[in-house]
C-alpha cells in the first residue's frame, strides 16, 4: 500500500456523499442488531412472564387441622370397612368444618359467614387424608393434623396478587372502648395518621363510583374493619378475635383498594386467614400436587398426572408407529428406490406431507380413525396415531440426511467382501447413521409432544379426572390440558397453566438435551 | 384381545424363526454340498410365512370384528327395534358394548341385559374364531415353509425381496397418507356441497354455521388473511435482518449462540403462544388501544372511538404469530444467503461498494428466490396455525379493517365446529371439511411454489 499515488484529493461533494454512504452502512448494521435484539426480547419476555407465573404455583397454602377422628363420624356402624372409610369425604369435611368452626365461633352468627368459613377448604381436599386413615384404620379415634389445600382465591391473597392492599403500622392504640352497637372506639395519639395518609393516597387512584376503600386493622389474631377514621381514633367493627388485643398494641392496617363486592374474598375471610396464619396454622409448601392429582374443577387440588400419563401413552404409540416406518421409508428411498417418476412422487408427497398444517391431519384423523374405523375418541391411540402420521415425514426427512452422511466407501467396502446389498445397508449403513436417525426422530417426537390442534379435533379435550391405563381409555394430553386451562374464568389457573407449560417446555428440553447430547457424543465426520 | 394379537404374533414369529434355523443347521451338518443361505436366513423366511398372513387376519379383525358382531346382532334384535332409525340404532349398540365392556349392566332392564349378553357370546364366538384362524394360519404357514428348505433353497433372496418390498410400502404410507387427506377432504366436502353450494360458501359474507347454518366463508378467509398479513408485517423485516446480521455481520461465536436461541422460538409449543397473547398481548394492545380512543377524542380527532379495542384481537393474535414464524424465514433466508458465493461479495467490494451497498444490491437480489421461497413458506405456517388464533383472535365471522377487532380465521371455526357435538352427517360437521379443503388446497398452493422457486434457481451457484 505504501506506493499507492492519489491522483487527486477527492471533491467535497464526493466527501459528503461518502460520508453519507458510510452512516447507511453504519445504519444497517444497528438495523440488523435491532431484528435480533427484537427476536431475543420477545422470547425473553414470554419465558419471564410465564417463568414468573409458574414460580407463583410452584407453592401453595395449606392448612393444619388438629382433629380427633371421630369413630361416629369417620366409620359409622356399618359403613366401616377401608373402602367406606376411603369415600367418606362427607365425614371427613365435617371435621375440618367443625374444626374451624371452633377456631372462629363468630362465624355461627350466620348463614352467609358460615358458608365463607366453610370456603376455606374444599370438600374433595380431604380425600389424601381419608384414603390414609383407611390404609391405616388404627388411626380411628386418635387425634391427627390434617392438612388440606387453603382456598385458591385465599391461596393468591396470601401471595399477595389476589387483591391490591397497602400495609401500613400503626401507631400504638392507648385505649379500647366497647359502644352500644357493638363496634369498639380506638384512640392513641397519632395512632392513624398514618392510616389517614395512605388513604389519601389510595384515594387518587381509584374510580369515583368504587365505594370507599376497606380498612383492616390486625393485632395477633385479631382483625377488624375501621370506619370514621381521624388521626387519632376510629370505630372498629370487630371482625374475628378479642378487642383486648388492640389495646397498648401497635396494630397493622391494611388499605384494601378494591370494595368488599368486588372482590372474590370478604373481609372476614382476609381476617380469619390472616389469624390462621398468625396461629402457625398455614405453611406455604411445594405444590407437588402438580404432578400427582389429575385434572380437578378446582384449582388447589388440579393436577396434571393424567395429562402426562396421557401425553406418555400417545408418544408411546406416535414412536411406534412413526419412527419404523418413517426410518424404513427412508432407507428404501436413500439406498434401494431405483430414480423413476414413481419415486419422485413420493418424495413430493413427503416434503408436501411435511407442510400441512396440523389441524389438517386432525380432520383425517376425526374422518378415518373415529367416523370411518370407529376407534374410540378422546384416546392415546387415536391421538399417537394421528400424531404419528405428522410425525413420520420429519422422521424420513431427518434420517435421508443421516443416511446421506454415511459416506460410500462403507458401501463399497461391504459390497466388495460379498454382503449383499440388504446385508450392507442394515450391518454397516444404518448402525453408522444410527444417531442422526435417532436425533431426528427425536426432534420429530418432541414437536408431537407440543401439538394440540390435531388432538382437540378426536375429542381429546373432554375433561379426565383418572389417569388414563390403557391407549383405548379416555385421556388428555399436556398441551391440550394447557389449553383447557387457560380457558377457565378463574384467575387461580392462570399461574397454574404457566405452572403446567413450564412442565411441557421441560420435557420438550430434555429431549433436546438428548439431542444434543447425542450429537456431542457420536457424531464423526467422516 | 390387542395385546394377546401382538403377543402371539411375537410367538410365532420367534418359533417359526428358530423351528427354520434349526432345520438348516441340520441341512449344514447333513449335507456335503454347500447352502445357498446362511440358516438365519432360513430362519427369517419360515417366520416370514408364519406372520405375514396373520398380521393381515388380524388387521383385518382389528377393523371389521365389531361391525360383524353388531350386523349379526341387529339381525337377531327383536322386531320392535325396527323402529329405531339407524343413529338410534348405533347409539344403542354403543350403549350395549359399554356396559359388555364394563359388566355394569346391572340397574338395567331386562331386554337390555339379555342383549349385552348376547353381544358378549357373539363376540366371544368372533374372538375365538378369529384365534382358531390365526393358529391354523401360523401352523400351515410354518408348514408349508419348511418343506421348502434345502441347501440349495434361495432363502436370503426371498427374505431380502420380502424386505424390500416392506420398505417400499413403508414408503408407500406417505403417499397413502396425502390420498387419506385428499379423499377424506373431498369425500366429506362434497357431501357438505350437495347442502350449501360451493359458489354460496366461497362468496357469501355471512358465517354463522354453529346456530343459523349460514356458511358464507368470505369473512373467514378475510380474517385468515388479515391475521398472516400482521404476522408477516412481524416476521418478514425481524427475519430478513436477523438473517442479514447473522450471516454478514456476526462473528462466528455470536452466530454459534444467537442462531440455536433464534431456532428456540420454532421449538416452542403454539399452545404456549397461544397463552402468551392470551394473558399479556391482547390486554397491552386492549389498553393501548383504548388509550388511544381516547387520545383522539380528547384531541377533538375523533368524536367517537376508532379502534374496536376488544379483549381479543386480531393484531394480538397476528403480533405473536409473528415472533413464532420468525425463525422460519430467519433460518431459511440464512441458508441461502451463506449459498451466495464470496466471489459476488468481493466483486462488489472491488468495486469499492460498502458491505451495506454490497448486501442489499449483490448479496439480496442473488439469493432473493430462496428468500422469496422463505416468506411463502412463513406464509403457508401462518395461514395454517391454530392454537394462537383459536386463544387469542376471537370467534366473530367480520370483515373488518381494524386490527384491535376480534376476527376469526379458518383454523378457528374447525375447531369450534369439531369440539364438542359431532355428527358427520350434520352440515355444521361437514363445513369444517370444507374449510379444512379450503386450508388444505392454499397451504399446499403456497408450498409448492415454493419448493418449485427454490429448486428452480438453486442451481445457479451450485
Amino acid at each position: 500500500m505504501t506506493d499507492t499515488v492519489r491522483t487527486s484529493a477527492p471533491s467535497a461533494a464526493a466527501a459528503k456523499h461518502l460520508k453519507r454512504r458510510r452512516a447507511r452502512d453504519g445504519r444497517f448494521r444497528y438495523y440488523g442488531l435491532t431484528a435480533i435484539f427484537v427476536a431475543l426480547g420477545a422470547l425473553a419476555v414470554l419465558v419471564l412472564t410465564i417463568g414468573s407465573q409458574a414460580f407463583s404455583a410452584a407453592t401453595y397454602h395449606v392448612v393444619k387441622y388438629d382433629v380427633t377422628l371421630d369413630p361416629a363420624v369417620i366409620a359409622p356402624e356399618g359403613a366401616n370397612r377401608p373402602a367406606d372409610i376411603s369415600r367418606n369425604v362427607e365425614g371427613f369435611y365435617g371435621l375440618v368444618r367443625d374444626n374451624l368452626l371452633t377456631t372462629f365461633p363468630e362465624a355461627e352468627a350466620d348463614r352467609l359467614s358460615r358458608r365463607e368459613l366453610s370456603d376455606f377448604v374444599t370438600r374433595l381436599a380431604v380425600l389424601p387424608t381419608a384414603r390414609m386413615v383407611a390404609n391405616n384404620p388404627e388411626l380411628v379415634g386418635n387425634a391427627i393434623t390434617l392438612t388440606a389445600p387453603l382456598n385458591d382465591d385465599l391461596d393468591l391473597y396470601l401471595k399477595g396478587n389476589g387483591v391490591r392492599e397497602r400495609k401500613i403500622k400503626t401507631g400504638t392504640v392507648s385505649s379500647v372502648q366497647g359502644e352500644e352497637d357493638g363496634t369498639f372506639r380506638l384512640s392513641g395519639t397519632e395512632a392513624f395518621e398514618a392510616v389517614v395518609a395512605g388513604l389519601a393516597v389510595a384515594g387518587v387512584d381509584r374510580a369515583e363510583d368504587a365505594g370507599q376503600p376497606d380498612v383492616l386493622l390486625t393485632a395477633g389474631v385479631s382483625t377488624g374493619r375501621l370506619t370514621e377514621i381521624g388521626a387519632g381514633s376510629a370505630r372498629m367493627e370487630l371482625l374475628t378475635g378479642r378487642a383486648q388485643d388492640f389495646a397498648q398494641a401497635r396494630p397493622t392496617a391494611r388499605i384494601i383498594v378494591s370494595a368488599e363486592s368486588e372482590r372474590t374474598i370478604s373481609d372476614r375471610q382476609i381476617a380469619w386467614v390472616l389469624a390462621l396464619k398468625e396461629m402457625g396454622r398455614v405453611d406455604r409448601v411445594p405444590r407437588w400436587t402438580l404432578l400427582t392429582n389429575s385434572d380437578s374443577t378446582y384449582p388447589e387440588l388440579a393436577g396434571g398426572l393424567a395429562a402426562i400419563v396421557g401425553s406418555l401413552l400417545t408418544m408411546l404409540i406416535t414412536a411406534l408407529v412413526a419412527m419404523p416406518i418413517g426410518i424404513l421409508a427412508a432407507v428404501y428411498l436413500e439406498e434401494f428406490a431405483p430414480r423413476n417418476r414413481l419415486t419422485e412422487f413420493i418424495e413430493v408427497n413427503i416434503n408436501n406431507l411435511a407442510a400441512v398444517p396440523s389441524i389438517v391431519f386432525g380432520l383425517l384423523g376425526a374422518a378415518l380413525y373415529i367416523n370411518f374405523l370407529g376407534m374410540p375418541r378422546s384416546a392415546p391411540l387415536v391421538g399417537g396415531l394421528v400424531l404419528a402420521l405428522m410425525t413420520f415425514p420429519v422422521v424420513i426427512i431427518a434420517s435421508r440426511a443421516a443416511l446421506k452422511a454415511v459416506p460410500p466407501s462403507v458401501r463399497s467396502g461391504a459390497l466388495a467382501v460379498g454382503a449383499s446389498q440388504m446385508q450392507t445397508v442394515f450391518h454397516h449403513v444404518v448402525p453408522l447413521a444410527a444417531p442422526g436417525i435417532l436425533t431426528g426422530a427425536i426432534l420429530g417426537m418432541a414437536r408431537a409432544l407440543g401439538e394440540t390442534a390435531p388432538l382437540l379435533l378426536i375429542g381429546m379435550v373432554a375433561f379426565v379426572g383418572d389417569v388414563p391405563r390403557s391407549p383405548t381409555d379416555e385421556s388428555t394430553v399436556m398441551p391440550v390440558l394447557i389449553f383447557s386451562w387457560s380457558n377457565n374464568a378463574e384467575r387461580a389457573w392462570e399461574p397454574l397453566t404457566s405452572a403446567m407449560i413450564i412442565i411441557l417446555l421441560a420435557f420438550l428440553l430434555v429431549m433436546n438435551g438428548l439431542v444434543v447430547f447425542l450429537r456431542r457424543k457420536y457424531e464423526r465426520r467422516w | 384381545m390387542g395385546w394377546l394379537l401382538i403377543a402371539l404374533i411375537a410367538v410365532f414369529g420367534s418359533a417359526a424363526f428358530f423351528m427354520g434355523r434349526m432345520r438348516a443347521e441340520r441341512l449344514l451338518v447333513s449335507t456335503t454340498s454347500r447352502m445357498h443361505s446362511r440358516p438365519n436366513y432360513h430362519g427369517y423366511y419360515v417366520a416370514m410365512w408364519a406372520t405375514v398372513p396373520v398380521v393381515l387376519v388380524a388387521m383385518a379383525y382389528a377393523i371389521f370384528a365389531e361391525d360383524l358382531t353388531r350386523s349379526q346382532l341387529t339381525r337377531e334384535l327383536p322386531s320392535s327395534f325396527a323402529r329405531l332409525s339407524p343413529v338410534e340404532l348405533q347409539s344403542y349398540l354403543e350403549s350395549v358394548r359399554m356396559a359388555a365392556g364394563t359388566a355394569a349392566s346391572a340397574g338395567a332392564d331386562r331386554v337390555f341385559q339379555a342383549i349385552t349378553n348376547r353381544y358378549l357370546e357373539l363376540r366371544g364366538l368372533v374372538n375365538t374364531g378369529t384365534l382358531v384362524l390365526l393358529g391354523l394360519l401360523a401352523a400351515g404357514g410354518i408348514f408349508l415353509a419348511q418343506r421348502r428348505l434345502q441347501p440349495n433353497f434361495r432363502a436370503r433372496a426371498f427374505v431380502e425381496n420380502g424386505m424390500q418390498l416392506v420398505l417400499f410400502l413403508c414408503a408407500g404410507v406417505a403417499v397413502a397418507t396425502t390420498a387419506g387427506i385428499v379423499l377424506s377432504l373431498l369425500y366429506e366436502s362434497l357431501l357438505f356441497f350437495q347442502k350449501v353450494s360451493a359458489w354460496d360458501f366461497l362468496t357469501g359474507t355471512r358465517w354463522n354455521a354453529q346456530t343459523e347454518a349460514e356458511f358464507g366463508a368470505l369473512p373467514l378467509f378475510f380474517g385468515t388473511f388479515m391475521i398472516a398479513l400482521i404476522a408477516m408485517l412481524v416476521a418478514a423485516p425481524i427475519g430478513l435482518f436477523s438473517a442479514i446480521f447473522l450471516s454478514e455481520y456476526a462473528s462466528p461465536r455470536a452466530r454459534a449462540w444467537i442462531k440455536p436461541i433464534l431456532e428456540i422460538l420454532a421449538g416452542i409449543p403454539t399452545v404456549v403462544y397461544g397463552f402468551f397473547a392470551l394473558l399479556v398481548v391482547a390486554p397491552a394492545i386492549r389498553t393501548a388501544a383504548v388509550w388511544f380512543n381516547e387520545t383522539a377524542i380528547r384531541f377533538g380527532l375523533a368524536s367517537e372511538p376508532i379502534l374496536a379495542a376488544q379483549p381479543t384481537s386480531a393484531l394480538a393474535a397476528g403480533l405473536v404469530m409473528g415472533i413464532m414464524v420468525i425463525p422460519f424465514v430467519s433460518s431459511l433466508s440464512d441458508d441461502v444467503i451463506n449459498a451466495v458465493p464470496q466471489t459476488l461479495r468481493d466483486a462488489a467490494y472491488a468495486l469499492g461498494a460498502t458491505k451495506s451497498e454490497t448486501v442489499k444490491q449483490v448479496v439480496v437480489p442473488a439469493a432473493l428466490p430462496g428468500i422469496i421461497a422463505a416468506l411463502l413458506l412463513a406464509v403457508s405456517r401462518a395461514i395454517g396455525e391454530t392454537m394462537i388464533v383459536v386463544m387469542a383472535a376471537g370467534k366473530s365471522a367480520r370483515i373488518s379493517m381494524d386490527p384491535t377487532s376480534d376476527l376469526t380465521t379458518i383454523t378457528v371455526q374447525i375447531v369450534s365446529l369439531m369440539t364438542g357435538e359431532t355428527g358427520f352427517d350434520d352440515p355444521k360437521t361437514l363445513s369444517a371439511f370444507a374449510l379444512g379443503l379450503v386450508l388444505f388446497i392454499v397451504t399446499l398452493a403456497f408450498n409448492v411454489v415454493a419448493l418449485r422457486v427454490v429448486k428452480k434457481y438453486r442451481e445457479k451457484y451450485d
